[in-house]
């Protein structure tokens, strides 16, 4: 598989590795909203969490990724985009944008569209914990 | 000493074509370029003398008379000719019947034997996919219990070229010999690294490539029994009766020459260069599992070819874990490493995990391995494993103590 030079460049300088704490604390943390999607059995496994201020903007993104390298990839340009947006502004961004941005090849598409759902649930989590109800023709979006 | 870079740990995949063999080879290109079926002049005979040197030499490394040995262009053809060409041969009934007889194999054959073994299924024969025990061998036992009074064939692989787990072959071999039937093996992996004797061993059919054997490639041969039981085959490709009959075209003499000393080599150095590369495939897997906690070979512990290392890293997944060991050329289950996205269907077969699969690395090990190699290969993948665990979700979950098979995943 031949790798773009942006592919290649985030597996080797992943940006926001890491997490804001173990899997039962971030679960009651209600600053912090978590996105895991994926699956072992499926090769990757993407988790992203998510810093958002009481405003709904997202001060801090750390991911984790168990994965291909364009999944890496991923996961890191998704935390670097969301870094400062809006979470409703986060969510606007497409799977497409990141295939254009890293020049992902066909059969690497699905490591995109982990990087999008991984934001939607991050917020998603987000947005319960604060009673926050997600707009219908968001739902209806997907 | 720092080894050269890139490092070749793929040999599974092929080989390095043996210095001596392209030298043994070159006079064939340019200066004895006749054809082998030239019988009134001299080109031709040089040709045909070499063919009939290289014939000695492939039979004596699996202790088969010259007459025993069929041409072809490497082991996909070997195994597409024994086994398509003996179920024709002696099936029990006519095309378009029920009826015509039963095939014994197994679920994580190579695709040259399975795919042949599908294409009879839809043409009327039935065939039984054994499967194997999570230490990957199949047993006599197994085919066996799955030996019917219409069994007419039975096609095991000697050793599996992504495990390098060994089979009861020769008891498998005795096992059908009893019961007349014809036992086919595909040995690409086996012959020309481990003794092979296909009188001892009772085989009738044994299919093997130059390519790996430190031999050219695009040439193979097909051992083909001459007596107890004479073994006939139904040709695929017709002609002007080459290979007596069963493999028309003509004689890929250069090739044929390489692939003779290729056979030869291996004869006289297969003893040294085992030994060798079981202590170096050992110390590599001692190594890596002392600096790697939760990691796993795959395959049977002792019952393994000595140069394939099959090695799962928990929590990582193999192609990250090949992007950061660029410069050791080697493969991995994973299914992001495949055409098909799908992961390994060998170590599936073992019932060991699809997340297992996706975490697997085979370092194969061959004649020009060194131990500075090895040493390098055995630091590059602990750094990269090590790297990648700190970005995986997986070994977060695991070092909190969590059960990741108890997880309900969102699968796609």
């Amino acid at each position: 598989m031949a790798y773009s030079d942006k592919v290649i460049e985030h597996y080797q300088n992943p940006r926001n590795v890491g997490s804001f704490g173990s899997s039962k604390d971030v679960q009651t943390r209600t600053d912090v909203g978590v996105g895991i999607v994926g699956a072992p059995e499926c090769g990757d496994v993407m988790q992203l969490q998510i810093k958002v201020s009481p405003q709904g903007v997202i001060e801090d993104a750390k991911f984790k990724c168990f994965g291909c390298g364009s999944a890496i990839a991923s996961s890191s340009l998704a935390t670097e985009w969301i870094k400062g947006k809006t979470v409703d502004q986060a969510l606007t961004i497409k799977n497409t944008q990141i295939v254009e941005e890293l020049s992902l090849p066909p059969v690497k598409i699905h490591c995109s569209v982990l990087a999008e759902d991984s934001i939607r649930t991050a917020i998603e989590d987000w947005k319960r914990k604060n009673g926050v109800s997600t707009p219908a023709a968001q739902v209806a979006a997907h | 000493m720092a080894p050269k870079l890139p490092i070749y740990m793929d040999n599974a995949a092929t080989t390095r074509c043996d210095p001596r063999v392209v030298e043994a080879m070159l006079p064939y290109f340019t200066e004895k370029y006749g054809n082998s079926s030239s019988r009134n002049h001299k080109f031709g005979w040089e040709a045909e003398e070499a063919v009939d040197l290289a014939r000695e030499q492939a039979a004596a490394l699996i202790g088969a008379n010259a007459k025993e040995i069929i041409w072809t262009s490497g082991a996909t053809e070997g195994n597409n000719l024994a086994i398509k060409g003996a179920a024709h041969m002696y099936a029990k009934a006519p095309e378009g019947q029920p009826g015509r007889g039963h095939i014994i194999t197994a679920v994580h054959e190579h695709k040259a034997v399975l795919d042949p073994c599908k294409r009879l299924q839809r043409e009327g024969f039935e065939v039984t996919f054994l499967e194997p025990k999570a230490d990957g061998v199949i047993t006599a036992d197994m085919v066996k219990a799955a030996m019917r009074p219409d069994t007419i064939l039975v096609s095991i692989m000697w050793a599996n070229n992504e495990i390098g787990t060994i089979n009861e072959v020769p008891e498998i071999g005795k096992l059908c010999h009893e019961r007349e039937v014809i036992f086919h093996t595909d040995a690409t992996q086996w012959v020309g690294k481990m003794p092979t004797d296909v009188e001892r061993d009772h085989i009738d059919l044994l299919s093997w490539s130059g390519h790996k054997i430190y031999g050219p490639k695009g040439v193979g041969a097909l051992y083909v029994r001459r007596r107890k039981p004479r073994v006939r085959l139904e040709a695929m490709i017709d002609g002007g009766g080459h290979e007596r009959g069963m493999r028309s075209g003509t004689l890929n003499v250069t090739g044929i020459v390489g692939f003779g000393k290729a056979c030869e080599l291996c004869k006289a150095e297969m003893d040294r260069d085992g030994q060798r590369l079981l202590k170096l495939r050992r110390r590599m897997e001692t190594e890596l599992a002392k600096r790697i906690e939760v990691t796993q070979v795959n395959g049977h512990a002792e019952k393994r070819l000595p140069h394939i290392c099959n090695i799962s890293f928990g929590f990582v997944e193999g192609e990250s874990l090949l992007m950061g060991i660029k410069d050791i050329a080697c493969s991995s289950g994973s299914a992001c490493t495949s055409a098909s996205l799908e992961p390994s269907y060998v170590l599936k077969s073992l019932g060991v995990g699809d997340e297992l699969a996706h975490s697997s690395l085979r370092l194969s090990l061959g004649r020009w391995t060194t131990d500075e190699e090895v040493d390098y290969a055995v630091e590059k993948i602990t750094k990269a494993v090590l790297h990648l665990r700190t970005m995986s979700p997986l070994y977060d979950l695991h070092k909190e103590g969590i059960d990741i098979s108890k997880i309900q995943w969102q699968t796609h």
